[in-house]
This record gives structure tokens, sequence and C-alpha cells, in this order.
């Protein structure tokens, strides 16, 4: 008897540790998914980062190289310069990408380094206890910003993937969001995409991929869902903002 | 082959390409310019890649990642530039990747400024990243040595899988020298089945990773570590020993200063004093060795660095409390003569 609904090959055997709510696992999977359609499982190097995903390579059934805080983009560009015939990705959260790797990020974009970034944007940092990121909103209590982020003390938040649109070498940029089975389907189809513009060697390419963090927004898992909804995509809004094709 | 006439950073680059180099990342540095030039230019000629980092502590990221995938990595910088490094080296060096490093010292601290110094000892032999860990340092003190040791740094590199310092200054990398690049049949690397390339649907996926967060299974990590710096130090220290024998003083010094002393040595030898040279090939492992057959007729151990003072700690591990030691330097880019280190010598031996 066939199963109408199985677990991917993409993925390990192991129950992640991420908290209940929390939208890290059905974006590991479109990941999972996507390698193992897209039949690169055993020719890919992931690169995680530092922060909630840095034990993704616990749970994806691919060769992975853990990177320091905000560096995963050139340690991607170390591994793609090194086998530019493998799919190479990096998957960052917002603290790692539109903080502390700024620079990194920004110039693997630039020299249109032919990889794929994962980038989870949750509007927090989820691993050290819910302090304020760079793309909290205005106004959102975090545990550094506990009257709510003021603009005029620490700025606003931060656009990636309309900042990442005006960089010559990205040649795919999207943002998604999974809080929806309709937005999940939306999602997979952008990260295959993605992977898909490696694969024919077009240059750098990013999903930003909008997230929850139940525990460090204080919102029960559907609470959060709904949050995600009405407060981040007013700001962040989806779509496709830079696609080579569209050129 | 014939001897050609080199630049020092030039002659390093070239011995990277011979000892089979295949990645550099860089950023741009004086007094080290001319190695990534050098590899901008003739490294794609050989199949190699370079690429030019966004800073520092990008180009040591592509290094670990470069060399996590299986690549013959190297980069090369400068005293503030090998600073920022040391996030990377430390990731590197608990991850054991094999790579080298090459650092054309430069006058600090801070920015410092362009001329040659050493003052960079500690950073080369105590870390400057977190955790313990230990990265070998090869000291050569002239452009025949540095390109000998180059080849060595790669073999050094892949047995031991781990990072290793060519610890060069703005002397050396910018002065020419007639050198020769022997044909050297490059030792047989370790086959890496710990590199991230791909699991084919052949293995079980693996991790090169650093992290862990159960105490218990780190310390025993580090122990391992330590186990492997115990082999190190045991197997890989050099040294180079000149006129220690009838020593009743004996100058300590790496690198280009190395060379002002043995002129110094000349000189107080015409004046009729007996000095010597000991002079550290490694600076980790430091050399312990040549200390301990030192004659009890040595009155006094002088260590001569273009800095206020370090390798002169291990010196002092090394003597005990056998034999007096003692410190000259110059700093801030300031070379040493050989006269001025004769004279401090003659001076010291009149105060007894």
């Amino acid at each position: 008897m066939s199963g109408i609904f199985t677990k991917t090959r993409g993925l390990k055997e192991q129950v992640t540790h991420y908290c209940p709510g929390c939208t890290h696992g059905i974006i590991h999977r479109l990941v999972a998914e996507v390698l193992v359609e897209l039949n690169v499982l055993g020719n890919t190097i992931g690169c995680a980062s530092v922060g909630c995903s840095i034990l993704s390579y616990n749970y994806l059934n691919v060769d992975m190289i853990e990177s320091a805080h905000g560096r995963a983009p050139a340690v991607a560009t170390g591994a793609k310069r090194v086998h530019p015939d493998k799919v190479v990705f990096t998957y960052q959260g917002d603290g790692d990408l539109a903080s502390i790797g700024t620079a990194e990020i920004i110039h693997a974009a630039h020299r249109s380094e032919n990889i794929t970034v994962v980038f989870v944007n949750n509007a927090i940092y989820g691993m050290t206890g819910g302090q304020m990121a760079p793309t909290t909103l205005l106004g959102q209590k975090t545990t550094t910003a506990p009257e709510g982020r003021d603009a005029s003390h620490c700025g606003s938040p931060l656009r990636i993937s309309e900042m990442f649109a005006q960089i010559p070498g990205a040649s795919y940029i999207a943002r998604v969001s999974v809080h929806s089975p309709k937005q999940v389907r939306r999602a997979r189809k952008a990260i295959k995409k993605a992977f898909e513009y490696q694969l024919k060697g077009r240059g750098f390419s990013m999903i930003e991929v909008l997230s929850t963090c139940p525990t460090g927004w204080g919102l029960s898992p559907i609470e959060a869902l709904k949050w995600l909804d009405e407060n981040m995509i007013p700001y962040y809004p989806l779509g496709v903002y830079k696609s080579l094709e569209d050129d | 082959m014939a001897r050609t006439l080199m630049k020092g950073n030039e002659a390093l680059a070239e011995a990277a390409i011979r000892g089979g180099c295949t990645h550099f990342f860089g950023y741009p540095i004086t007094p080290q310019n001319e190695i990534p030039e050098y590899l901008a230019r003739e490294l794609p000629k050989h199949g190699g890649v370079y690429l030019q980092a966004e800073s520092e502590v990008a180009a040591i990221h592509m290094v670990y990642g470069a060399s996590a995938s299986g690549g013959r990595v190297m980069t090369s910088s400068s005293s503030p530039g090998i600073a920022l490094m040391q996030e990377g080296l430390s990731v590197i060096a608990a991850a054991q990747l094999p790579c080298v490093i090459v650092n054309v010292q430069r006058a600090g601290p801070g920015i410092g400024g362009i001329q040659p110094a050493q003052a960079d000892y500690y950073q080369m032999t105590r870390g400057g990243g977190n955790g313990d860990y230990r990265i070998p340092s090869l000291a050569p003190a002239t452009i025949q040595e540095s390109v000998e040791m180059m080849h060595e740094a790669f073999e050094i590199a892949e047995h031991y899988r781990t990072p290793v310092y060519i610890v060069s200054d703005g002397m050396l990398g910018q002065m020419m020298e007639p050198v020769e690049f022997k044909k050297r049949k490059l030792r047989s690397a370790p086959k890496k089945d710990w590199a991230a390339v791909g699991h084919g649907g052949k293995r079980e996926p693996l991790v090169v990773k650093t992290m862990s967060l159960v105490p218990e299974i780190l310390e025993e990590n580090n122990r391992k570590l330590q186990e492997k710096y115990r082999l190190i130090e045991e197997s890989e220290y050099q040294y180079e020993r000149f006129r220690t024998e009838q020593a009743e003083i004996v100058l300590v010094a790496y690198g280009s200063t190395s060379r002002i002393v043995k002129d110094s040595i000349e000189l107080m030898a015409k004046a009729g004093i007996k000095a010597g040279l000991i002079r550290p090939r490694t600076l980790w492992p430091f050399p312990v060795q040549p200390f301990t057959r030192l004659k009890p007729f040595c009155k006094q151990i002088v260590c001569v660095e273009m800095n206020n003072g370090q390798m002169i700690d291990d010196v002092r591990l090394a003597v005990g409390d056998r034999f007096p030691v003692t410190f000259y330097g110059r700093t801030g880019g300031v070379i040493p003569t050989p006269a001025e280190i004769s004279e401090h010598v003659k001076e010291l031996l009149k105060r007894g």
C-alpha cells in the first residue's frame, strides 16, 4: 500500500529541538523536499549558521559545515570555489544574516556567488532568548527593547529583500512566508526556483522566509501565526523582488 | 634549477603554488600585498583559484569553508589583519582543518606602522582567538628558507589537520635574495574522508563542526586536541645553533633579527667576545632542547627581538633559573643594527 504522505528522505530520522509552533521545521522540510525533487541531495553542501538553526545539520540529510556567527556566506564561498559543480547553500537567521553577517552576505551577493541563501526572518533573536534583532518591528517588545523598539533610539527594521534587489549580482530574491498552507506551498516554489537558479549557474539567489518565534514573542503557536500575518507582512511585503528572468 | 632573484613575498607565493596550493583567499594589507598580487596573476594559470575577500574576517572563513570541503588552502596578511582572522582561526583549529596562514609582520599595536616588527610573537604562539588551541608557527630567516617552509607548512597542516603559520616580517617580505626552487616531491597527503563534499547517497551525511553543548563531550574533544598538540611539540620543533658550543654569551633571535644578530656575533668575535646564537625555526612548538645543552660557562642569555620582549617568556621557561636572561629590542619598525647589539652586549659584560 502506498502512503499518501511520507517523511521526505531529505530529512534525517531526528526529532527537532525547535520550540512548539516554531516554523523552522516547516522550512527545513521545504528545503529538504526541494533538494530531493531536484535530485541533488547527495551533491549538496549546506552551511549552518549560529542561532536556533545551527543544529539544522542534525536534521537535513546533506553534508554540512557549521559556520561562525554571520560567516556562512563566506564559508559557502570557500566550499563553492572548491566545488563549483556542487549545490551549496546557507541557512541563516535574521540576527546572523542581517546583523553580524551583513558584510559577508552583501559581498557574496555582489560577487554573484553561485549559492542559495535561505534567510529565516522571525524578527527576534530566538536562540539567545528573545533579544532585539535588526528586523524587530517598531514597537515590538523584546528582552533588550522592553518598551518596544523605538526608531529614534535604534533605527527602523531592516528590509533585506528590498535591499538585495538593488545588488547587480543577485539573480533571484523573493520574500515568502509559512504562516498558512497556501503560503507554505508558495514558499516551496520559491525555494525550488532559487536552487534551480544555482543549478543553471545564474549566481546568487536568496529566499527570505518570514517565520514565527512563539517563545520569543510570548505568544501561542496559533497567535504567533496570526501575529506574523497581521504585523510582519505589512512591513515585509511578500513577493519576488528580483528575478533575472524578468530583466 | 638556477637561482633567481626574488622578493620574499613573491617567493612565498611561488612556493605556495609549487606546494600544491589550490585556493587563496585574502584581503590587501601592507607589507604583504605582493603575495596576493602574485597569486592573482599566477594561481589561475595552475588551475587554482584566487579570490579577494571583503575583509580578513571573510577571508579566513572562506579558507575555513574551502578547507572543510577538501581544498589545499592558504591566506596571507599582516599583523592587524591577522588579528581580525582570530575568530576563524579558532574555528579552524577546533574543527581540525588544514590551511596555511602567512603573517608578514608589521609594527603595532593598533594600526601601528608598515615597517618590520616581531610584535606578533604572542599572537603567533599564544593564540588570539577563544579557547584552548595551538597553531604551529614556522619562522624563516631567509627567502630560501621561506620557500622551503612554505612546502613544509602545507605538509604539517595536512598531516596533523591543523592551521599552520608562516611567520615572516616586513623586512623578509620586501627584500630580494637569490632563491632556488628545488624539485621537491610532495609528501602524500592523508585522505580527506572528513571533508564535506556531498554524500553522494553512498554514506551517511557528515558535518564539519566545532560546537558541542554537552560539556563532557567538549572536554573529550579538547583532550584529543591537546593530545595532538603534545605530539606536535615532541615532533615538530626546529632550531639552528650558531657558535653556541664555546659561547659565554648566548643570543636568542628568530627571523630577520637572527641575521642581524649573526652579524653582531662576528663583530663581537673581533672584539674577543665569545657569543653564539640560538635561533628558533619554530616559535610554537618552541625549541627547548638547545637551551638544555648550554654549558655552565655561559654567563648570560640575551633575547633580541623587534618588540618589547615577548619570546623572552619562552626563553625563560626553557632556561629556568640556570642562567640569567635579559632582553634587547627595538620597536615601531626600527631595525636594530649589528653594531648596536654588539655594543649592548659589551656593556652587559662590562657591568659583569
